[in-house]
């Protein structure tokens, strides 16, 4: 005999991915392989000016002298970039959607599986959803209430055919072509994504939310954002993320580029649960990211705020350059590597003006046979007098068998500037989850109690109506058939 | 679900023995606990008194190898330890754990929920869960700041203990297992943990103090006192006792219990 129902957290770990459907649709589909050849059709599909395909083709150059990196902390077997298909479009939609009643009744039912309702959301939560369905966005909503205010959200092939200008000025002036080669990769062959400009002075009367979904086998996703705030707006944008089922790995390399201007304010905010794998660690997501920031005016102010649950291997250093004096940076993150996902993700901020600050927290939790890791580099260049850094980095394990590692590298070039760094790791406690069950909570309940709890000061940063769904995925990625 | 009356059997363990990390803590221990009782459990430190408490409340780890526990005509011991809660049994912590970020009153909701539920009674909403609360907590002289604050999130060792009566009075079990509430507590402390302990002293209810001060047992006074010592209870009276442990401590039981 033996106390029965011992709390199984190799159980409460083990749970399904919730999302995993295809949708059946006919794809407009490239044949695998990429060469200029394949960069030319891409950006002829399109329709683009000659600028940008020769900023393409430049792209491409570069990446062809560029190697994966290898520094991070996570390990995969080696990416055949040849047998990716770089372009994959819903057929019915070349001519694009001019607006929800004519957009597929598919694909909004595919949006309604992953929660994202656009009708529903788009009105009561007064959110504007620009959608994007593997590579064409399919759905923009409320662009008029954003017209009136002179606000830009559309999706990124809108806005190289309306707004060249600005796109020549900002694209890849926060993160060149040759930044690194998987942001190399997607300046070669990026086909669509969201563009964002904030006048001077206007405070976006709204949240304005992405969906994104890979859903096409075997097609590789390379989003491009551009974000602009200009002098004293604000901007308040969320993403969301989720991939179907599938055996073999996809690739995503996105590029996210921020430009704060004069006191604007940009606050960004990632709910990421792309398909994991399974727990084998068969299929899923390789989230190969490049998300960067820069404050260029005087009291500008950049926020990441993430949480991130799914892909099978994570790279991602949402980052701030901080160029305006007194600019502010800020990353708050939540990641979650369960099964045998591996994340190796953290921020950068580079501090240049004077009078900069920046605060990071960190949350890794780690479940099952995952690798979590948190890297952060802070670094303070001469100009940056009286800069000032906060970092708390906290690592929370779920079972033996998961690993957390912290490397927080500093590199401070002014002696004015007051860098802090504080670090915790600790073991969900058999004592603490022992305690709520008691109480008569369910082992599920008791989990995602203790694991909001962990993370409750960056849930706190999510705008309201995002923390509620972060709180869901968490305890989706966690709980388990407890039997 | 039928009333509970005073005299019922809330709980009865019958030769339990049971180990821990392999060791054999338990020795045949027989507890029988009737609803409107009282009963204060004493004995020398390491004797099993917490290993009792955790093996009624469910916790894992402990090997049970024979014996029986019956509580309200249920087996006890197939329940797993959420469903135990949900039927009526608290079990106050020796140590109670803190959870950072998880707030009290949210705790404290879910919980009365949870065993509102399995009552098939409604659950409360936000409204009338404060004003429970607000009572129980003047009830135990807390200060309202408390509820805003993570479970036990930088209490003080009086403050928990505290914190753990206030949880109980506003669950109100059936069966309270309290493991050394009176340890660490001022003597004003004491006065009010022991009013909110007597608070719960009803027909339908039946309580158990795990202590080592007889002094606790002049605010709640037990019916009867037992002596856990070597495994198992060696010795049971009514109060007097507790005054008769205080004078001679427990080499005359213990030594008497190695010899059996
Ligand atoms: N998890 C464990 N692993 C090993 N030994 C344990 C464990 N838990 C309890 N014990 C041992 O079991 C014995 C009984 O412990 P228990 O905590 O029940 O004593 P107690 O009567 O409550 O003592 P105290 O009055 O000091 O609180 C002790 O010798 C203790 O060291
Ligand atoms: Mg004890």
């Amino acid at each position: 005999m033996s106390t029965p129902t011992a709390p199984d957290l190799e159980q409460l770990v083990a749970q399904k991915y919730r999302h995993g459907f295809v949708t059946d649709i006919e794809s407009d589909t490239l044949p695998p392989g990429l060469n200029e050849d394949v960069i030319r059709v891409i950006s002829r599909k399109k329709a683009e000016p000659q600028f940008l395909l020769d900023w393409r083709l430049k792209a491409f150059r570069l990446w062809q002298t560029l190697t994966e990196p290898t520094w991070a902390h996570v390990a995969h077997h080696p990416i055949d970039y040849q047998s990716i298909s770089y372009f994959s479009a819903p057929k019915s939609k070349t001519d694009g959607p001019k607006s929800l009643a004519d957009v597929d009744p598919k694909l909004l039912a595919t949006y309604d599986k992953l929660g994202v309702p656009l009708h529903e959301r788009a009105r009561l939560a007064g959110v504007a959803v620009d959608a994007v369905f593997d590579s064409v966005s399919v759905a923009t909503t409320f662009k008029d209430r954003l017209h009136a205010a002179g606000v830009i959200f559309c999706p990124f092939s809108d806005a190289v055919r309306d707004h060249p200008a600005l796109i020549e000025q900002y694209l890849g002036s926060v993160v060149p072509q040759g930044d690194n080669f998987y942001a190399a990769l997607n300046s070669a062959v990026f086909t669509d994504g969201s563009f964002v400009y904030i006048p001077k002075g206007v405070r976006c009367p709204m949240e304005l939310s992405t969906y994104f979904r890979i859903n096409a086998a075997n097609t590789g996703q390379f989003e491009r954002t551009l974000i602009i705030a200009d002098e004293g707006s604000h901007v308040s944008y969320l993403e969301g993320c989720t991939a179907p089922m599938r055996d073999e790995n996809q690739l995503h390399a996105a590029v996210v580029e921020l430009v704060a201007l004069e006191s604007a304010n940009i606050k960004y905010s990632t709910v990421q649960n792309w398909y994991p794998g399974d727990e084998n660690g068969i299929g899923g997501i390789y989230n190969f990211v490049t998300k960067r920031g820069e404050c260029r005016g005087r009291n500008s102010r950049i926020s990441w705020t993430q949480v991130e649950t799914g892909s099978a291997i994570t790279w991602k250093y949402p980052s701030c350059v901080l160029i305006g004096e007194g600019s502010v940076g800020e990353f708050y993150s939540v990641a979650v590597a369960n099964h045998l996902q591996q994340a190796d993700t953290g921020t950068k901020m580079i501090h240049i003006g004077a009078n900069t600050t920046s605060t990071i927290v960190s949350k890794g939790i780690s479940a099952g046979r995952a690798q979590n890791t948190y890297r952060g580099l802070v670094k303070v260049l001469p100009s940056a007098s009286g800069a000032r850094n906060y970092t708390q980095c906290d690592s929370l394990l779920m079972g033996p068998d998961c690993g957390a590692h912290t490397f927080p590298y500093v590199e401070v070039k002014n002696p004015s500037a007051v860098v802090e760094h504080e670090a915790t790791t600790s073991r969900i406690g058999e004592d603490q989850l022992f305690y709520l069950l008691q109480r008569g909570l369910s082992q599920e309940d008791a989990v995602n109690m203790i694991v909001n709890g962990f993370c409750k000061s960056v849930f706190n940063e999510l705008p309201m109506e995002f923390a509620v769904e972060a709180q869901n995925l968490l305890a989706l990625s966690l709980e388990g058939s407890v039997g | 679900m039928t009333q509970i009356q005073r005299g019922d059997l809330v709980l009865d363990i019958k030769n339990l023995v049971a180990n821990v990390a392999g060791r054999n803590i338990l020795k045949g221990l027989d507890l029988t606990v009737r609803a409107g009782e009282v009963h204060a459990i004493m004995g020398p430190n390491g004797a099993g008194k917490s290993t009792l408490a955790q093996i009624l409340a469910g916790r894992p780890d402990y090997e049970i190898k024979s014996g029986t526990v019956t509580y309200l005509d249920e087996d006890l011991l197939a329940l797993a330890p959420e469903e135990r809660a949900r039927r009526g049994v608290f079990l106050g912590f020796q140590y109670p754990v803190e959870i950072p970020g998880v707030n009290n009153v949210y705790l404290l909701k879910a919980a009365l929920n949870a065993r509102r539920r399995q009552a098939g009674l409604q659950e409360v909403d936000a409204f009338e869960f404060m004003a429970i609360i607000r009572e129980k907590m003047k009830l135990m002289k807390m200060d309202e700041s408390f509820l805003k604050r993570g479970v036990n999130e930088g209490f003080s060792g009086g403050e928990k203990k505290r914190n753990e009566i206030l949880q109980m009075t506003v669950l109100e079990p059936t069966l309270a297992i309290l493991d050394e509430t009176d340890s660490g507590l001022d003597i004003d402390a004491l006065k009010v943990v022991s009013t909110g302990v007597n608070s719960l002293r009803q027909d339908d209810r039946a309580i158990i103090l795990v202590t080592h001060y007889q002094r606790l047992l002049d605010y709640i006074v037990p019916d009867y006192v037992h002596v856990l010592a070597g495994g198992r209870i060696v010795r049971s009276g009514d109060r007097t006792l507790a005054l008769e442990l205080e004078e001679r401590g427990y080499d005359w039981l213990v030594e008497g219990s190695s010899a059996a």
